[in-house]
């Protein structure tokens, strides 16, 4: 017993201090790169919880603490994070901080035209690591990056051809000899992309490949003056000023990188005000709108309907029927999406082929490439997808309404559609309408559905951002973010985000407000 | 319904499900059929192939070009390990909940639903952002790794889930672990021991939901695994297909059919339960 217990606390203290030393490692890393704000938060983390590993009145937090660490840091951070990125000017070009933006520029060099020259040869090694030997007023040995004179007859260089140039490079290293070959023309063309970026730093030089034969000594492009916030390029001597993100020049010209910076609500006044912008947002606001009421409405209208016809015990094969009518469900939808736009192709799928066939030539329909038919085709595919779920669900509900109620009616003589208008459906929305507002809140982000079936397509015209006839805010977020033809605008896809948050705030407080699940869940608390 | 069967009735009746079951199968068929298909066109495709093959399943397991065998393990992979995990970490927070009374027990709870409320996908910039920080101090969790796509998937694992097996938890009395308390087990020896094999039903259920939504997880994968190796079915399936269906339908049928054996699998295993459950949510107890 005490063993036990002796060995369970070292484990724990262990398992803690480990936890610590990554705290601190992360905590110091954040620090030297400049993120002063984030690099507390792993320090408060790992001593929350030590403190909560450590307190034996915080006992039953303990098992809380593997999924909240999670929590915190995959959705709340994230939540966040998106709120405040959408006050600045995040995205393509505009990543870094000022501080990282300007140690960037203040790292790049120019070659001046009279600047010295250096001939080269260049060799590498089987594991790809690159080698120089540069010739120009002293010879210098260049291996991984790392720059130190050398004479021509040293060991490490050899002659095979005897034409007073090394031909490959051995190197000896805790007993390990590296072998590097001199490569021929045509590699260093290949490598060539890679070569350009190479900097050799050797005393107080700067050495930069400047064609396929020669280096060239670089001088900084830029300095910095933080007085003025000014980059002034030493190059053409242009001044650049620190203006909304970017160092500009007076007529204008930036250089990139830009950096982070807040803007306030630039982007949301974007979203409202600028009509290029906000034509097709509000567009694709309306659409996720329609988009999400149809299909639930489509859907629950088939389930519904299927579920009142199977719903008869007395119904022959009804089980296979039912079985049957899942199909759609059991597979997995981002498979059945990209199998409909396959059949609804305009020129090769099978359902153009299946119309024509029935009412003859003429009959090719632009499934995915018209606005209205890609909408209309939208909500087939989500139809498609989405009765079965309705089906289940009314069937279960189906038989928990009453059978008296029925009998009841039908002696009082009330016909089958007030039978259903007056008992059916009302018996089926109060337990279902809280599953029909889950399911107008999951269409609202059905992104795969629309992405994989026609990625927001067609094109509005006239957006200057990404923006499509069937983009629903969910994909418009996405397209912004990463498929942007002039640079992903992060800053206004989080902006775009929390539009989104925002709606969905709203669904669910009306969905509690309607059914008072929040009061009945905290009565069973 | 209180029925009144006619003849009519009746026939009316098995020529509309006889529509719908058309209707649910019918893709399902012709990608099935499409699969075994000898060429790679769809023009010419018949719901009966001509002459059936099983090339195309043979062309997406051994030509280079494709890594097929590799999503579909990258895919099963992840989704293997993030259910186990969220099974883990929710089993734990709702034992919590469920058994100890303690300071913000309520707002936890409370809290977890709120947050569930809104879908991790929407802050897919900032998820973005940080993995790519991650990456530069924990290179085996950052950018393009199977690790750091986890961990995002686990930030979900609470919410809806602890609700879920907190009220199993409930049922479960706790006469039982108190008497192995006497007998001088821990808590989580009477945890592990006692109620965890009690109450696997619900440790299933959330496998297989979550198994099912990781599966199909197509944005942020998309997102987050950068290189053909790294990726998941989701996204390798789209670029398979990508603008191709006039020239590789076929191909890309044989790999629909094999995307969907795991999750048709999965499904059929959980089916009662599954569907048990969704009806059970749609009836007020």
């Amino acid at each position: 017993m005490r063993d036990t217990f002796v060995l369970r606390h070292s484990a724990k203290i262990l398992g803690l201090g480990i936890l610590c030393a990554l705290a601190v490692y992360a905590a110091s890393s954040l620090f030297i790169s400049g993120s002063y704000a984030l690099a507390a938060l792993p320090v408060v983390a790992a001593g929350i919880i030590s403190y909560i590993f450590l307190s034996k009145r915080r006992y039953p937090i303990r098992w809380l603490v593997p999924g909240l660490l999670f929590l915190f840091v995959m959705v709340l951070y994230p939540i966040g994070y998106t709120f405040l990125g959408s006050l600045t000017n995040l995205g393509t070009g505009h990543m870094l901080s000022k501080s990282q933006a300007i140690e960037q520029l203040l790292d790049r060099t120019y070659a001046p035209p009279n600047a010295e020259r250096y001939a080269y040869r260049a060799f590498q090694s089987p594991a790809g690591v690159l080698a120089f030997v540069l010739q120009g007023r002293e010879t210098l040995l260049v291996i991984d990056g790392k720059a130190s004179p050398v004479d021509l007859a040293d060991p490490r260089l050899i002659d095979d051809t005897a034409d007073g140039q090394p031909d490959r490079v051995v190197t000896e290293e805790a007993g390990r000899e590296t072998e590097y070959r001199a490569l021929a023309t045509r590699d260093i063309v290949a490598l060539l992309p890679t070569l350009e970026e190479i900097r050799v730093r050797y005393d107080a030089l700067t050495l930069g490949i400047d064609s396929l034969s020669e280096f060239r000594v670089r001088m900084p492009k830029y300095a910095y003056d933080a007085a003025t916030e000014t980059m002034a390029d030493l190059e053409t001597g242009m001044a650049y000023t620190a203006a909304q993100g970017i160092f500009t020049s007076t007529n204008g010209e930036e250089i990139y990188p830009g950096y982070r910076v807040w803007i306030g609500f630039a982007n949301y006044v974007r979203l409202a005000t600028n009509p290029q912008i906000s034509g097709p947002f509000l567009r694709v606001f309306l659409w996720t709108i329609a988009f999400a009421t149809l299909s639930v409405a489509l859907s629950f209208t088939l389930g519904l309907g299927l579920a009142l016809l199977l719903n008869d015990p007395h119904l022959r094969l009804r089980t296979l029927y039912r079985v049957l009518a899942i199909v759609p469900y059991a597979i997995p939808s981002f498979v059945t999406i990209l199998v409909w736009r396959g059949m609804l192709n305009q020129n090769f799928g099978v359902i153009n082929q299946m119309l024509m066939s029935v009412f003859g030539v003429g009959g090719r329909v632009p499934w995915l490439e018209d606005p209205w038919v890609a909408k209309a085709a939208c909500l087939l595919v989500n139809l498609w997808l989405g009765y079965p779920y309705m089906m289940i669900v009314a069937l279960g509900a189906l038989q928990s309404i009453p059978h008296e109620l029925y009998e009841a009616s039908y002696v009082d003589g009330a016909s089958r559609w007030q039978q259903f208008r007056k008992i059916t459906l009302p018996m089926l929305l109060m337990p279902l309408a809280p599953l029909l507002i889950g399911s107008f809140a999951f269409n609202f982000n059905n992104f795969n559905l629309i992405y994989l079936l026609t990625q927001g397509r067609p094109v509005i015209p006239n957006a200057v951002t990404p923006a499509g006839a069937t983009d629903i805010l969910l994909s418009y977020t996405y397209r912004l973010s990463f498929e942007g033809q002039r640079g992903n605008q992060l800053g206004l896809a989080c902006a775009v985000s929390v539009v989104i948050f925002l709606v969905i705030a709203t669904i669910s407080a009306i969905n509690f407000r309607m059914t008072g699940t929040l009061e009945e869940l905290s009565k069973n608390v | 319904m209180y029925s009144r069967h006619t003849r009519f009735g009746s026939v009316v009746r098995h020529g509309l499900l006889l529509l719908a079951v058309a209707f649910a199968l019918f893709p399902f068929l012709w990608v099935l059929s499409g699969s075994f298909n000898a060429t790679q066109s769809m023009q010419f495709q018949k719901l009966i192939p001509p002459n059936p093959t099983l090339e195309n399943y043979k062309t997406l397991f051994t030509s280079p070009q494709y890594k097929f065998g590799i999503w579909l393990w990258n895919s099963v992979k992840i989704s293997f390990i993030t259910s186990a995990l969220v099974v883990a970490l929710t089993a734990l927070a709702a034992y919590s909940f469920s058994r100890f009374r303690f300071k913000g027990r309520r707002v936890g709870l409370l809290g977890l639903l709120l947050v569930q409320m809104f879908p991790q996908m929407l802050a897919i910039v900032a998820l973005y952002v940080l993995l790519l920080t991650m990456g530069k101090f924990f290179p085996f969790a950052g950018m393009n790794t199977h690790t750091g796509l986890i961990m995002i998937y686990l930030g979900g694992a609470m919410g809806f889930n602890t609700w879920l097996m907190k009220g199993y938890f409930d049922t479960i009395p706790r006469s039982l672990e108190e008497s192995a308390k006497v007998d001088g087990a821990t808590p989580f020896q009477a945890f592990t021991k006692i109620v965890l094999p009690l109450v696997r039903p619900i440790l299933a259920t959330i496998f297989v939901l979550t198994f099912i939504s990781i599966y199909s997880d197509f944005l942020i994968a998309s997102v987050l695994l950068r290189t053909v190796e790294q990726q998941t079915i989701p996204v390798g399936l789209r670029v398979l297909i990508s603008d191709n269906y006039g020239n590789r339908w076929a191909l890309f049928s044989a790999g629909a059919v094999i995307s969907a054996l795991p999750f048709l699998g999965v499904f059929i295993v959980a089916q009662r339960s599954l569907v048990s459950g969704l009806t059970r949510g749609g009836v007020k107890e």
